[in-house]
């Protein structure tokens, strides 16, 4: 089955004047219909910008220097603007952090979701009303019609962010990227988006490709789970294993630095030193530095993503912990 | 108001003050956010005002960490200035060591009591003035109080204390600018640590940094704890984080307490309605399958705070007595806990 | 367990390595207008600043001028002379000399009313945004009366107020009342950037921890804020001292301006002014083509500095 989308080789470069730093190396993964990724690392990673890329909306100087992305087995990394911007809306939703900045303030939202329709799905007026109130009913606002009318400064933060997910399910896309869709929202709100995102992927058949830094939500929302560091995938496979039996060194320290709910600890599991910057990224693995358990080989070969129990992990370690359950 | 008992937790060494290090009574804070005088005298609007803080009480026994949580909006921001004198307060009194922080004390002793407080901010690229050396940032305090006579004492003084949070004394030539936000933050610690302060408010200090680095200043920060006796007021809306700092936490909403309980009772037998959901509400790294009650609702606009109990629309206990009387912190079964339901047994 | 010390292992580097390397230097570096902007503001501003000695000529030492060589033209054109390159005026002063003389002037009094209106504006400016209330609607509405004069207008009225106070004053007290005006008029700009700027420093944990130290609010203000908003402050000072100069020019011109055994450029271009119409256009050309090569070379480098300065363009 083909994937809905695939990932190969992707690298992404930023020229600047101390030389060309390359953001993204060699990411590679696949989403199928109706499946849920999580994109996890920490800033400086690279996976708003793998989202970015995959969008089509990569800032200059950024841009896509080697590998493809593969919409339904269609290329969609080498478009002319026009025909990325058509894809953009139709297929492809977005889901950014802030709701506020992703709305227009001067529009009120009925417009908007509107326009977004007709603008893709070439339906009347009319039937694009229908569609919007349809759409904010499945997104769990009270009283839509009157909403319709209103303008996003009139709407809570919560409501606003399920106003976005409206919108980016309008045109009915086979995948949507959310961004840290709900990292500037409070606890409880975050709750009832995370739970909303999944539901309406699942009942709209859609795959989405979940960006955040909170393993928690990946935990609640995702199927699998790719770790990104420093620009490269060292961890990928099914969200449970990733998070209960990492097989890489940088994922199992940080599963263990976060602090947990149900249990106490006297000391939080640290990982020593900070991720290398992009113009410093040392030979070999990326993570050598840093690795408790660094061997010479890791100096001077970069790993490629190798089976690791359930899971993929790019680490010289592997091949020898497969056989030994973490 | 019933009188408040601290119950300090009993990992704490044995000899100690009976005395708490600080105490907040009855403490208010109003905002006037009303429009322009002629803008109120054109339109006929009401004067408007936010009740930020409405009636906190609490206390902090030394050497231990009391951790506030609460959602946006809640004023527990508003709370960690009035502590440190950022904000005067509407009403009420904070004692420190039990003197007064308000104008009953004389200015000298203000600001020999200001010198054995200070705080740890959120933002690690703002908290930071962008032009100045470490060795000035750091050195400031130190400045200020005449702690240190000379430059070379200084130099050695700011060096101590770069090394006493995991930093280089050689980092003290540097900008804010040539360190990560991991690294800021710990500088921070460094300013606020120079004046040899007894208590530190911390407003959200690992907030604005990724897990890893969050662990690293979280192990920081209890470490200086066991060394150094010190007492935290640990300001946060991460239960996670919380969990792993506190000895107690008391849970704010809508600028008031409304469940104040040692962190394994919180964590394990919560009482209060809103705990209760804000503990199902946050995501289970874990996934211990933790039956979970949906949540309701959004924060009400503080400006236009619901009547009685300021929960009652989300509450799935709420009744009428809910909507007309606002409960009172009150202690109940071992904790601190402000509900009509807890109280009448409903729950 | 004591944590592991994350050392930074490179030493800190000095002053002027770190100017060679940053953003600024090499934005300038590679700015071919900003070179050439910069290369000729400052031979201007050499050729003023030591004007005795790279003059041909003292134009103002009357003893040297000789009358039968008034109103020759350009070495260049028939009847010149090489020993006037420029030409002489109808005093015999050679033009050339009179242009580097005129501009030193100029500059002086153009930097200096800069300067002058740097110190209260920022002053003013820091003061409003940061104590707020009363005192800043105070200084605001100061602003809005001022802006609404026009600055010229200003610069005539304080200029004449000056010389009816002081009537017998002398050369120096008449350089201070013209740059007093012309600063009054200028101030606002500094005022009102100011005051945005401290606005938004203000509110950053920053200065909330000097307070939470302890610091004074007049030195949280000096120390922490100014330095941080001194950057649009730069850029606009760089665009005042052109306009500056060319206010001085324009009363200068009108007569109210430096006095006439001081010319400036200004003067200068007035006194050529009447000869243009028999034919002796190099009299006033020249002054006039020097004032535009300042003036334009100051603008093109503030308007680098503002690119440069302006993060969201590097």
């Amino acid at each position: 089955m083909t994937a809905l989308l695939e990932v190969r080789n992707l690298r992404v470069e930023f020229p600047s004047r101390r030389g060309t730093l390359l953001a993204l190396d060699d990411i590679s993964f696949s989403i199928q219909a109706g499946e849920i990724l999580g994109v996890v690392g920490e800033s400086g990673a690279g996976k708003s910008l793998t989202g970015a890329a995959i969008i089509g909306l990569l800032e200059p100087p950024g841009r896509i220097a080697g590998g493809q992305i593969l919409l339904q087995g269609q290329r969609i990394d080498n478009l002319p603007y026009e025909q990325m911007r058509a894809i953009r809306g139709r297929r492809i939703g977005a889901i950014f952090q802030d709701p506020l900045t992703s709305l227009n303030p001067l529009y009120t939202v009925g417009r908007q979701l509107v326009e977004t329709i007709q603008t893709h799905l070439k339906v009347g007026a009319e039937e694009a009303r229908q569609r919007a109130l349809k759409l904010l009913q499945e997104t769990g606002i009270p009283a839509p019609e009157a909403r319709l009318d209103q303008y996003p400064h009139q709407f809570s933060g919560g409501m606003r962010q399920r106003v976005v997910i409206a919108l980016a399910l309008a045109a009915e896309p086979q995948l949507i990227v959310a961004d840290e869709p709900t990292t500037a929202l409070d606890v409880s709100i975050q709750a009832q988006i995370i739970r909303l995102l999944r539901g309406l992927c699942k009942d709209h058949g859609a795959a989405m490709m979940l960006v955040t830094h909170d393993m928690g939500v990946i935990a609640e929302t995702c199927d699998q789970v790719a770790v990104l560091y420093a620009g490269r995938v060292v961890e990928i496979g099914p969200v449970s294993d990733v998070i209960h039996s990492p097989s890489h060194p940088y994922t199992r320290g940080l599963m263990g630095s976060i602090p947990a709910m149900d249990e106490d600890r006297e000391e939080l599991l640290q990982i020593d030193g900070a991720m290398p910057r992009l113009n410093a990224i040392p030979a070999g693995c990326a993570f050598n530095p840093r690795c408790p358990q660094v061997l010479p080989r890791c100096t001077q070969q970069r790993p490629e993503l190798m089976p690791a129990g359930a899971t993929r992990a790019a680490c010289w370690l592997v091949p020898q912990s497969a056989q030994t359950p973490v | 108001m019933p009188e408040v008992t601290p119950s300090p937790p009993a990992s704490l060494v044995p000899a100690k003050p009976a005395r708490p290090l600080v105490e907040v009574k009855d403490l208010c804070k109003t905002f006037d956010v009303s429009a322009p005088w002629l803008n109120r005298v054109v339109e006929r609007r009401p004067r408007q005002f936010v009740h930020a803080v409405d009636g906190l009480s609490f206390s902090i026994p030394k050497g231990s960490t009391l951790a506030l949580v609460g959602e946006s909006g809640c004023g527990k921001s508003t709370v960690a200035r009035l502590l440190v004198g950022l904000y005067a307060p509407t009403r009420g009194s904070v004692h420190f060591d039990g003197q007064a922080t308000d104008g009953s004390t004389s200015a000298a002793n203000l600001r020999a009591l200001r010198r054995r407080m200070q705080m740890i901010f959120q933002d690690p690229f703002a908290s930071l003035n962008p032009r100045w050396k470490v060795l000035d940032i750091i050195g400031e305090p130190l400045r200020e109080h005449g702690l240190c006579q000379d430059l070379p004492s200084l130099q050695a003084r700011v060096g101590e204390l770069l090394e006493s949070v995991g930093l280089a004394a050689a980092d003290s030539e540097k900008f804010p600018h040539q360190f990560s936000g991991g690294q800021r933050q710990r500088i921070s610690i460094a300013r606020a640590l120079a004046t040899e302060p007894e208590f530190l408010v911390c407003d959200e200090p690992t907030s604005a940094l990724d897990v890893s680095v969050q662990a690293q200043v979280l192990n920081i920060m209890k470490a200086l704890q066991r060394s150094r006796g010190l007492t935290y007021l640990f300001i946060s809306h991460n239960l996670a984080v919380v969990r792993h700092v506190a000895d107690r936490v008391g849970v704010m909403y809508l600028g008031r307490l409304v469940e104040v309980a040692d962190k394994q009772q919180l964590f394990s037998r919560p009482l209060h309605p809103y705990t209760r959901m804000l503990l199902d509400a946050v995501p289970d790294i874990h996934m211990t399958g933790r039956a979970r009650t949906p949540v309701q609702g959004e924060v009400p606009n503080p400006l236009n705070p619901p009547s009685g109990c300021a929960f009652h629309p989300r509450c799935p206990l709420a009744q009428a007595r809910c909507r007309q009387e606002r409960p009172n912190l009150m202690q109940l079964r071992g904790v601190e806990v402000a509900c009509h339901a807890v109280e009448e047994g409903r729950d | 367990m004591t944590p592991a010390p994350s050392v930074t292992s490179t030493a800190a580097p000095s002053a002027i390595a770190r100017f060679l390397d940053s953003d600024i230097w090499f934005s300038f570096k590679s700015s071919p207008m900003a070179i050439v902007a910069a290369v000729i503001a400052a031979l201007c501003l050499f050729c003023s600043l030591f004007a005795p000695w790279v003059s041909p000529h003292n134009p103002f030492d009357l003893a040297s001028l000789n009358l039968s060589d008034a109103r020759l033209p350009p070495a260049w054109l028939e009847g010149g002379s090489s020993k006037y390159l420029l030409g002489t005026d109808d005093q015999g002063r050679d033009l050339l000399s009179a242009l580097f003389y005129g501009a030193r002037i100029s500059l002086l009094v153009g930097l200096a009313s800069v300067a002058v209106s740097l110190v209260v504006g920022v002053g003013l400016g820091l003061l409003s945004g940061f104590v707020g209330g009363k005192t800043d609607a105070f200084i605001m509405r100061v602003c809005d009366v001022m802006l609404s004069f026009p600055s010229i207008l200003v610069a005539l009225l304080i200029d004449g107020v000056g010389r009816a106070i002081f009537p017998q004053a002398d050369e120096r007290l008449a350089f201070g009342v013209l740059i007093v005006a012309i600063s009054l008029s200028g101030w606002v700009q500094y005022a009102r950037t100011v005051r945005g700027s401290t606005l938004v420093e203000r509110n950053k944990e920053y200065v909330q921890a000097a307070r939470v130290v302890g610091v004074a609010p007049l030195r949280i203000m000096f120390k922490h804020v100014l330095p941080n908003v001194m950057g649009p402050v730069l850029v606009l000072a760089t665009i005042q001292v052109a306009a500056a100069i060319l206010t001085e020019a324009t009363l200068s011109f009108l007569g109210v301006g430096v006095p006439p055994t001081s010319p400036s450029l200004g003067t200068l271009i007035r006194v050529g002014n009447d000869f243009l119409f028999s034919g002796e256009w190099w009299i006033t050309v020249f002054p006039g083509l020097m004032l535009v090569l300042i003036a334009l070379s100051v603008n093109l480098l503030g308007d680098w500095l503002r690119d440069a300065l302006n993060p969201r363009l590097r």
